[in-house]
């Protein structure tokens, strides 16, 4: 069915959430943050994604509501343009493309009519602060070419702006110095921090600024983690500062609340600080953030705080600092060592997550599920500091067991190493430590998998390790007469030669046992642990190593360094084919024999899909990425895609995503994943989100009684009248925001005409005056209603003018539901 | 968000036995008193009845003690040879021995003559007991007879004369007055109906069989001989249930504990071991002096008593329970407090909500969520600022859980702290590091991390070093330690390459190119490296 269209990689989910200041709706309920390309809306109360705003051709860099109606949101991009949209339907209002990249976007209350952007107009790393002056038109696309400029030479970042009393100022910083500009007057005050010269100085960049929203009041942050406090800045020479100083690491960001007695304040330390008063005694923490703090935001009403972190989380804190929400995305921080694992039970990606935890992450509604705590340690957040790193993982067992390996090097001979086994354990639904081994091995561990054999009767883990060896362990039975116990242990040291071991791999009936020592690559067999055979090409470290799969399961595939991609016969013992690609990424397909490999060249790198048993690949695609890809992995899909096309036909089953270098998510698809991603929320509009609390079941049921009890002695009093709440032409028409809405003059026939009632089914149906038989009775109502919405519609688009044969089909009706996407059309027209 | 996660305390499995409610249970007995007899003690029975005296049949004597009294209350020594196996009634009023002359010999409590004699073995009797209707004793002699005897006119009522051996050992069912078990040198156990002429059941032990047990409940037969100890189940027919092989001398004795749940058995090679009966797996062991004869548990596990080949019997009294209460108790609310609410039931539509269980937080955790770094080295480093006039010697933390303290220097160091919470420290507190570190800076456990501590402590005190002759002297000690590890380290790397050596002298041998290494040599090699 959609074998025609052409594959393409396309960003699945994923995307950043923390690149710029969140920002809150007027009243609180949502939230609004940019995401790659789009702006996603959240609900503050359930963490679900509302809408996701799209229409930017690149990097959302700005958003701010539109201070002359709250209901309205502004978005600048990196492709030039600011849209105006309706955040409440997700629908794009106005464009106006201004020509230039914007960084940033400013509004004001006072400047109705302009907005302000940064911009970088002659050099790279030079930016102005403009104002955009926004005309005034009725059509979708505008111009706004009216530039006028506000300052010149400042920081990229909006955090080192802020517009302050009013309006009265702007201040920007940029390293050493601030600078504040006044509106009326049209000056410039500039005030200098002495600078790296001596070294008590030496950290005393700024780092962000924000203003008070009612005094003369600036703080700005600083790199050594002060916050200072300016005032009188009036005059370039009376000006005077105070000094918080909390933080040990720089300050990130700083907020003021909205009445401006308090000043939020947030750094590395993943601890939010509010200052209360602007004094140094008086002030509340929020500690265990568990990130960087990137960004705070104070919602207009002033109920919410929220915090964008570096791990792409968002948490929505209340006034009382207590954290009431969080949104996760994929948590992006860090450079993936683990690769990219599928669980088996939820088939869930599993990836590093936060620092010492495993993330699991829905590709379907891109949401993080959760976060499996793995190091379970008090994580510090300072520069500098070595971590323990969560470097390998693997699932075995169909998802019962978790291997992982934690380690921290701080010099060469000092390492510490630990493997955790942790097994399912179906009544709590996660993951429960098991084994714990110290140190096992005495070098870093290269590789780690399980045997997934269907009918292996003791699960088997191996472990291969730099220092030459690799390990078998197994499940053994540790229970005595007083508890019953399970745990691993060693069964098998292997080695060959004192080479380091790079990779292992299990044959898929778990009979073989490959492991690859630098060059070489070694058989063993499983039950007796004796090595079999060995296969040497000389062509460099092995990299990858796999086992063909069903009929192909007789290969054993090995990629080198030098850019060899082998293929042994396991019964002949004899090199089948070899090719010469430089592999980055080999990954099996568990529902099939296929493999795919990436490529990396100079020019960017290449997917070939391939059986292990011809060497002619059955899929290329060229330039899949600009930048290296790390890695790779094959999600089997729940409902099978049927392409035809034989090049397609390996997306049948499984899914590929890939993983670059600058970590961003992609996959191949013929669709866009957006439109895949149907958000449930599409009904979790403004009225009908309302939550089902207990007053509702008390009032809201009270009310249904009375209504139908109107209802009722309508009925009995009346002639039959159509609800009009039942008619979808009215619902629509009184649903849709006024502004999108065509002039009343053209509704008013239209909406006359589906008031009225047709002669038809007047005469078709008879009114029954039954009084015994209320509830039949309503049951029949009902159906004619639907009768006379239908006849209705009819009515309604005769009304348009269209040509329409009376006939009451089903997509007529779909095509009145999309009522909202023909009133364009209709703008357009006037 | 989350709370504070506490420093993961690094465990280490425990060598040795394991802590098992068996092993507290078993070793909460007094150390043992040890009373010397003429001869190797080849008996010892508790009487059933209060006040539980005991007695022990030595040489040629039979000795009654009382429960607490290291001398015997009471004596028997009329025989004109060895005694054996003095036995008392259920009512613990009769006690009957026989001897190596043949002679069955049937004794009052109070009195000292004998009450009866029974004459028609020829032979050495080693068994004799009393059968369930306490009116008849059976014996086994070294004639290869089993005889029941008659206690009211002292007439010999059977004689079996199946065994092809001496009957060296049997008892007589707790339950059935007629019925008996015998174990004899011919390697069978065979069970005894004075109602029938001739025995109703045989097991083949496949040892020379020195001591039969019948469990309480008569289902169950447990046979000693050789090494092996064997269950056979009775109701099945003698089928051999477990056979174990825990003694690596001939198992001699065999005894019951009060509850049925355990079983003890003494043996040659001067161990008793205690197993379960629901698993037979050994729980525990006890070791003694000289080889064990016999073995005998008081009511309630009250002692263990134990005769040895050299005439010495171990006697162990349970550690009283009662003091435990004498601790002085603390000041707490009042009964009222605690039980208000108790008695409230629940009603239907109750929902029972549990109090959240609150973390609680050791004191170093405490310090190191507040960032106070030094004080929670301190903490783990001595514990004397709370007992300050104790100026014991060593404080208590750091002796019996140094991996808490190695784990807080690990969690330090990953913090990047602790070279600010090493320094600025006075000499008392230096040398409390010191000592910590001279203490376990050698085991291969904590080395890793405290090398790297004293490589600190080095770097920072070393300007200052020649101020304090104390702390010098534990530098000189520590430097001392150094040395010799390295010294030990060389020589197991020396042993380490003649074993390589000899390894691969015998694969030469073997013609096999197997090159995975031994799992053998490997511990070996780790400990090297570390």
């Amino acid at each position: 069915m959609v074998e025609e269209e052409n594959i393409r990689v396309v960003r699945c989910g994923g995307s950043e959430l923390n690149f710029r200041r969140a920002v809150f709706s007027a009243d609180s309920k949502y939230i609004f943050c940019v995401s790659g390309d789009f702006v996603k809306v959240y609900s503050t109360v359930t963490e679900e994604c509302v809408h996701i705003l799209h229409g930017h051709r690149n990097l959302v860099t700005g958003i701010q509501l539109n201070p002359n109606n709250h209901l309205q949101l502004y978005s600048c991009s990196l492709d030039g343009t600011i849209k105006l949209w309706d955040y409440i339907d997700g629908i794009l209002i106005k464009t106006f493309i201004v020509g230039c990249k914007l960084h940033a976007l400013f509004t004001l209350a006072q400047a109705e009519d302009s907005v302000f952007v940064i911009v970088n107009k002659e050099k790279p790393d030079i930016f102005q602060l403009v104002s955009v002056k926004l005309p005034k038109s009725s059509s979708q696309e505008v111009e706004a070419k009216e530039l006028s400029f506000v300052l010149d030479y400042i920081n990229q970042s909006p955090k080192c702006i802020a517009f302050g009393n009013e309006g009265v100022y702007v201040a920007a910083v940029r390293e050493f110095y601030l600078s504040v500009y006044f509106f009326k007057k049209k000056t410039t005050s500039r005030f200098t921090l002495s600078s790296s010269r001596n070294k008590k100085h030496a950290k005393n960049n700024f780092t962000c600024v924000a203003c008070h929203p009612t005094e003369d009041c600036i703080a700005s942050g600083h790199m050594d983690g002060k916050i200072r406090l300016w005032r009188n800045f009036y005059d370039d020479k009376k000006y005077t500062y105070t000094c918080l100083h909390w933080h040990h690491d720089m300050v990130m960001d700083l907020a003021f609340s909205v009445t401006g007695t308090s000043l939020l304040s947030g750094g590395r330390e993943s601890v939010l600080v509010e200052w209360r008063d602007a004094t140094e005694k008086n002030k509340e923490f929020l500690p265990r953030l568990g990130a960087t703090i990137e960004h705070i935001s104070v919602s207009p009403a002033g109920d919410l705080f929220c915090t964008s972190h570096s791990d792409n989380k968002i948490i929505i804190i209340h006034r009382n600092l207590e954290a009431s929400a969080v949104i996760q995305g994929l948590v992006k921080d860090r450079s993936i060592f683990t690769g990219l694992m599928i669980d088996p039970r939820t088939k869930a990606l599993v990836l590093n997550g936060k620092p010492g935890h495993l993330q699991f992450y829905s590709l379907q509604s891109d949401k993080q599920l959760y976060n499996l705590d793995i190091i379970q340690q008090e994580y510090i957040n300072d520069y500098g500091l070595i971590q323990i790193e969560l470097t390998k993982a693997a699932f075995g067992c169909f998802g019962n067991w978790l291997a992982t390996v934690e380690q921290r090097q701080e010099k060469e001979t000092e390492l510490e190493l630990q493997m955790k086994l942790w097994m399912y354990n179906k009544k709590t639904q996660g993951f429960i430590l098991n084994t714990k081994i110290n140190m096992p091995h005495e070098d870093c561990i290269t590789a780690l998998c399980f045997c997934n054999a269907e009918k292996s009767e003791q699960p088997t883990l191996v472990t291969a390790s730099k220092d030459g060896y690799f390990k078998v362990w197994i499940l053994t039975d540790d229970s005595d007469i007083y508890k019953k116990a399970v745990g691993w242990t060693c069964d098998f040291v292997g080695s060959y030669h004192k080479y380091q071991a790079t990779n292992c791999c299990f044959s898929e009936d778990g009979s073989l046992l490959a492991v690859s020592f630098e060059e070489i690559v070694t058989i063993w067999d499983s039950i007796t642990w004796e090595l079999k055979c060995t296969f040497c090409q000389r062509a460099g470290k092995i990299r990858h190593l796999c086992f063909g799969r069903l009929t192909c399961s007789k290969y054993l595939l090995g990629a080198t360094e030098n850019g060899i991609l082998c293929c042994w016969n396991l019964l002949s013992c004899a090199l089948e084919w070899n090719a010469k690609l430089n592999v980055r990424v080999m990954e099996p397909d568990p529902n099939s024999e296929n493999i795919a490999a990436i490529s990396q060249s100079s020019v960017g790198s290449d997917l070939f899909v391939f059986k292990p048993s011809e060497p002619r690949p059955l899929y290329i695609q060229k330039g899949i990425s600009r930048e290296e890809v790390q890695w790779g992995v094959f999600v089997p899909r729940d409902v099978p895609e049927s392409f035809t096309s034989e090049a397609y036909q390996w997306l049948n089953r499984s899914q590929f995503y890939f993983l670059t270098k600058s970590q961003s998510l992609l996959t191949f698809s013929t669709e866009s994943p957006e439109e895949k991603l149907t958000p449930t929320s599409k009904q979790l509009l403004a009225e009908e989100s309302l939550p089902t609390t207990p007053f509702y079941f008390i009032l809201g049921k009270h009310r249904q009684q009375q209504d139908e009890k109107l209802n009722e002695t309508l009925e009995n009093e009346l002639v039959q009248l159509p609800l009009t709440e039942n008619i979808p032409a009215i619902s629509e028409l009184l649903h849709t925001p006024a502004h999108v809405l065509p002039s009343a003059a053209f509704l008013c026939s239209m909406f006359v005409n589906s008031l009225l009632l047709s002669k038809e089914t007047k005469s078709a149906k008879e009114i029954p005056e039954d009084v015994d038989m209320e509830e039949e009775k309503e049951s029949e109502d009902s159906d004619e209603e639907n009768d006379f919405t239908k006849k209705v519609q009819d009515t309604s688009n005769t009304g348009l003018g269209e040509d329409i044969i009376h006939q009451l089909s089903k997509s007529e009706e779909k095509e009145l539901r999309k009522f909202r996407k023909i009133d364009y059309s209709w703008i357009a027209a006037l | 968000m989350a709370g504070y996660k506490p420093v993961a305390i690094q465990t280490y499995p425990i060598l040795g036995e394991k802590i098992t409610q068996d092993t507290l249970y078993w070793n909460n007995y007094k150390t043992p008193v040890q009373i010397k007899e003429f001869g190797a003690v080849s008996k010892v029975d508790f009487s059933p009845q209060p006040p539980y005296n005991y007695a022990v049949t030595a040489s040629s004597r039979i000795h009654i003690y009382g429960r607490y009294s290291q001398e015997p209350i009471k004596t028997f020594s009329r025989f004109k040879d060895t005694a054996y196996c003095a036995t008392f009634r259920q009512d613990g009023r009769l006690l009957v021995a026989g001897s190596e002359d043949g002679g069955v010999q049937l004794f009052d409590i109070s009195g000292r003559a004998p009450l009866r004699q029974f004459e028609g073995h020829t032979k050495a009797v080693h068994t004799v007991d009393f059968t369930a209707d306490k009116y008849h004793v059976v014996s086994g002699a070294d004639d290869y007879t089993v005889k029941l005897w008659d206690i009211p006119n002292s007439k010999e009522i059977l004689t079996f004369k199946e065994h092809s051996d001496y009957v060296r050992c049997g008892c007589a069912s707790k339950l059935n007055p007629d019925l008996f078990i015998t174990g004899s040198y011919d390697h069978t156990v065979k069970m005894f109906d004075a109602r029938t002429s001739e025995s109703v059941l045989c097991v083949e032990h496949g040892q020379p069989v020195e001591s039969v047990l019948l469990f309480p409940s008569g289902g169950l037969l447990v046979s000693a001989g050789g090494r092996y100890v064997k269950v056979w189940d009775m109701l099945k027919g003698g089928q051999l249930l477990v056979s174990l092989k825990n003694h690596h001398k001939t198992v001699t004795c065999l005894c019951l504990s009060s509850s049925g749940q355990r079983l003890l058995s003494g043996s040659l090679d001067r161990k008793v071991k205690v197993y379960s009966t629901t698993s037979y797996k050994v729980v525990h062991s006890f070791d003694y002096a000289a080889s064990i004869l016999s073995l005998a548990l008081a009511h309630e596990d009250e002692t263990i008593v134990v005769g040895m080949t050299n005439g010495i019997l171990s006697v162990k009294h349970r550690k009283s329970e009662a003091k435990k209460e004498s601790l002085p108790r603390r000041r707490r609310p009042a009964y009222r407090t605690f039980i208000k609410g108790k008695n409230y039931m629940k009603q239907r539509d109750d929902i029972l909500i549990n109090r959240p269980a609150k973390k609680h937080l050791e004191l170093y955790d405490r310090d190191l969520k507040h960032f106070r770094i030094s004080k929670a080295l301190d903490r783990v480093l001595d514990v004397m600022q709370d007992s300050d006039f104790f100026l014991c010697c060593f404080p208590t933390c750091t002796i019996k859980t140094p991996e808490i303290t190695v784990s807080i220097i690990k969690e330090l160091n990953r913090r990047g702290v602790l070279a600010n919470a090493l320094a600025g420290r006075d000499e008392k507190e230096i040398s409390h590091v010191l000592n910590f570190l001279i203490r376990n800076l050698s085991q291969p456990r904590f080395a890793p991390v405290l090398i790297n501590a004293a490589e600190i402590i080095i770097d920072i005190y070393l300007p200052v070093i020649g101020q304090s002759p104390v702390v010098d002297k534990k530098f000189l000690v520590l430097q001392g330690l150094v040395e010799k590890e390295i010294d030990y380290q060389r020589e197991l790397l020396e042993t380490l390459g003649m074993m390589d050596m000899l390894f691969a002298t015998m694969r030469r041998k073997e013609g096999t190119s197997v090159l995975e290494h031994t799992s053998d040599g490997f511990p070996e090699n780790k400990k090297i490296e570390s």
